[in-house]
């Protein structure tokens, strides 16, 4: 894979290694597990963004989701549930008592309190659902919104749960997710949302024994996305696999972070993003953190990040953390990558008559097109197909150096 | 009948230590139905002609033309080149992710023809093309180039040059790197493409043996950059007994 080095500016602990693996433990400064997690917005102070969490984000715009006060407001809503899926009401204290993982930031600690409620979406235990459960939300006008959900499989269910964000809001939202115990899941966050919008998201995944959890998200649209996915273990056994495909045009701000606690033996997880950047101050943000503790043994972990910058002035930062608790695990690894375009595959492509605009689609394509493959849903495939080259034909390339 | 005529073809690369001169006034006419080797030394710029010739951005051309049926190709980009009806075999293919040979081979196809090949026929065409250099049929779900072998990677480019039908092609160093069967697979493959098509073929190559199964009508010696010395078939043979060094000593 060419995409090594020449990167606009590329962030990562590891200068001048494209990826490596860890067998021997590891002891950072600081663990990833001191964080603060609490139902109390003021457990956390207003993010003034040198903190660690809030280093990448302009915080500067955000001070509205940051205010302690609810809106009352909330998206559209659409839904297409198959036979068996249930949606129902909780209220906040509800849900706090179910014990599921806090909130781990202050913009998620706001959304919960001032949800007003959490929706509840049931895949009740065995369920074998071949049609996916669809919710689209869209905003409008940019209307403040706090949103919280919780989507409950139950044990042995097998199930997809695409939910959809369009149009224009600023929508801070806690997402609980829970799979019982051998059950299946496949759940696709798509971000297509219009220019201006904002989007704060945590996404909290319990994994249930011998579950398998895949999260996918995509991210086209917003002026400021930022997704904190993070995953723990219920028992032993469990997969957590992470994809993500984002594409920041100029002006967009898209982050993405990462964090599977790896508190349960013999689990594996599996991360892995691309991005491609163009025009001028485009910008991803992508950080991975993966902690294996002590009672983690026979954990497998890999994760991965790569970036295409398509034009100048785009940048990404890429920050892979691991720490290790044991060395008793089978496996850890983690890689970073921000290239520019590889002007050699264009030549190839160039050099059998097809035409640069087309060549450089083709790449693209290729680049995403093992992480869009993940998605099982046929149509939902060729529709972020068709958005990804939509996202490419916006912005003209500057023409290549001859 | 196509001509490609190289007139005084000097061609620099940026270093460094600023501009190096890498080719040297070639001159060169291919036509078609014709094979010309061009043989020589590592490092004496025959590949550099090759890439020169298909626009390779990192070859500046410093002076000299280079024409297909009088039209000027220095003046093409990369794809007009290749529209033109040139091929480049590469001596090191690139891969190229997330796209299938299938869907790479049929949008070459589509790009060379301007229109789309008939999907009954294009299958088909495809199908025996490969089983004819013994490639195995799920290759064509596989990514361009990736994780490819040296002898599959060869392969694939001259099932290219099978499939696109160009008028001249430069084949760079496809003997290298591939056992004596797979070097037979691949010259047959060669063959069947100039049978049918009638094209020019600059056959460039270190070493003789590929030239007992694609047969030259010219052969020339290629030193510092620039053609030292041509002839028939007879002259291949003579730089199998004595080497380059006669023309190595002479110019340096």
């Amino acid at each position: 894979m060419p995409l090594l080095e020449r990167s606009s500016r590329l962030t990562t602990p590891l200068p001048g290694a494209s990826a490596h693996s860890h067998g021997m433990p590891f002891v950072p400064d600081q663990s990833r597990a001191e964080r603060t997690s609490s139902y109390a917005v003021a457990d956390f102070p207003i993010p003034h963004g040198r903190e660690e969490e809030w280093r990448f984000t302009p915080v500067d715009r955000l001070g509205d989701l940051f205010r302690d006060e609810p809106t009352g407001l909330c998206l559209d809503w659409e839904e297409h549930l198959p036979a068996g899926v249930t949606i129902s009401g909780i209220t906040v204290e509800e849900w706090q008592r179910a014990g599921l993982p806090k909130p781990g930031d202050r913009a998620a600690a706001v959304a919960a309190a001032h949800s007003g409620g959490v929706g509840v979406i049931d895949i009740p235990a065995g369920t074998e659902l071949t049609d996916p459960v669809r919710i689209t939300l869209s905003g409008s006008e940019g209307q403040l919104v706090h949103g919280h959900l919780w989507l409950r499989v139950g044990d042995r269910a097998r199930t997809t749960v695409v939910l959809g964000h369009t149009g224009h809001a600023a929508y801070s939202e806690v997402l609980s997710i829970t799979a019982g115990d051998g059950a299946d899941l496949t759940i696709v966050t798509i971000q297509e949302w219009d220019d201006s919008a904002i989007h704060l998201g945590e996404h909290d995944i319990v994994v249930g024994r011998d579950a398998t959890v895949r999260h996918i998200a995509v991210t086209l649209g917003g002026q400021l996305v930022r997704l904190n996915t993070n995953a723990t273990y219920a028992g032993p056994g469990g997969t957590f696999e992470g994809y993500g495909v984002y594409f920041a045009d100029a002006g967009q701000h898209l982050e993405h972070r990462l964090f599977v606690d790896h508190d349960a033996p013999q689990c594996t997880s599996h991360v892995e993003y691309k991005g491609a950047l163009q025009g001028e101050s485009a910008r991803s943000v992508w950080v991975g953190d993966v902690l294996i503790r002590a009672r983690a043994e026979g954990t497998l972990t890999y994760e991965i990040n790569r970036n295409l910058v398509l034009t100048e002035g785009a940048q990404a930062d890429s920050v892979p953390n691991l720490e290790i608790e044991t060395g008793q695990i089978r496996g850890a690894g983690h890689a970073a990558a921000t290239g520019r375009f590889d002007d050699e595959q264009l030549f190839y492509l160039q050099a059998r008559g097809i035409p640069e605009d087309e060549a450089r689609r083709l790449v693209v394509r290729g680049f995403f097109a093992d992480i869009i493959a993940k998605i099982p849903v046929a149509e939902l495939q060729g529709h972020l197909t068709q958005a990804v080259e939509r996202e490419l034909a916006r912005t003209a390339y500057a023409a290549p150096e001859k | 009948m196509t001509v490609l005529e190289i007139r005084d073809l000097s061609v620099s690369v940026t270093t460094e230590d600023g501009p190096k001169e890498i080719l040297r006034g070639v001159n060169l006419t291919i036509r078609s139905g014709e094979t010309h080797a061009i043989m020589g030394p590592n490092g004496s710029g025959k590949s550099t002609l090759a890439y020169s010739v298909a626009g390779h951005p990192k070859y500046h051309v410093t002076s000299g033309t280079v024409t297909l049926d009088g039209e000027d190709v220095l003046a093409m980009s990369v794809d007009e080149r290749a529209r033109a009806g040139l091929f480049l075999a590469m001596q090191y293919p690139v891969e190229v992710p997330g796209v299938t040979v299938s869907n790479f081979l049929r949008t070459a196809k589509t790009a060379i023809d301007g229109q789309a090949p008939k999907l009954r026929t294009w299958v088909k065409d495809v199908r025996v093309a490969m089983d004819e250099l013994k490639m195995d049929p799920a290759f064509a779900e596989r990514n361009v180039n990736e994780g490819f072998s040296g002898g599959e990677k060869k392969r694939h480019e001259v099932l290219q040059l099978e499939l696109l039908r160009p008028k001249i092609a430069f084949l760079d160093e496809t003997d290298s790197g591939l056992d004596v069967d797979a070097l037979r697979v691949v010259s047959e493959g060669v063959n069947r493409a100039k049978a049918e098509s009638d094209m020019g073929i600059a056959l460039i190559t270190h070493y003789t043996r590929i030239l007992s199964y694609i047969k030259p009508d010219f052969v020339h010696v290629f030193v510092d950059g620039r053609i030292v010395e041509s002839g028939g078939a007879d002259l291949a043979h003579r730089l199998e007994a004595e080497g380059y060094d006669r023309f190595v000593s002479a110019t340096a």
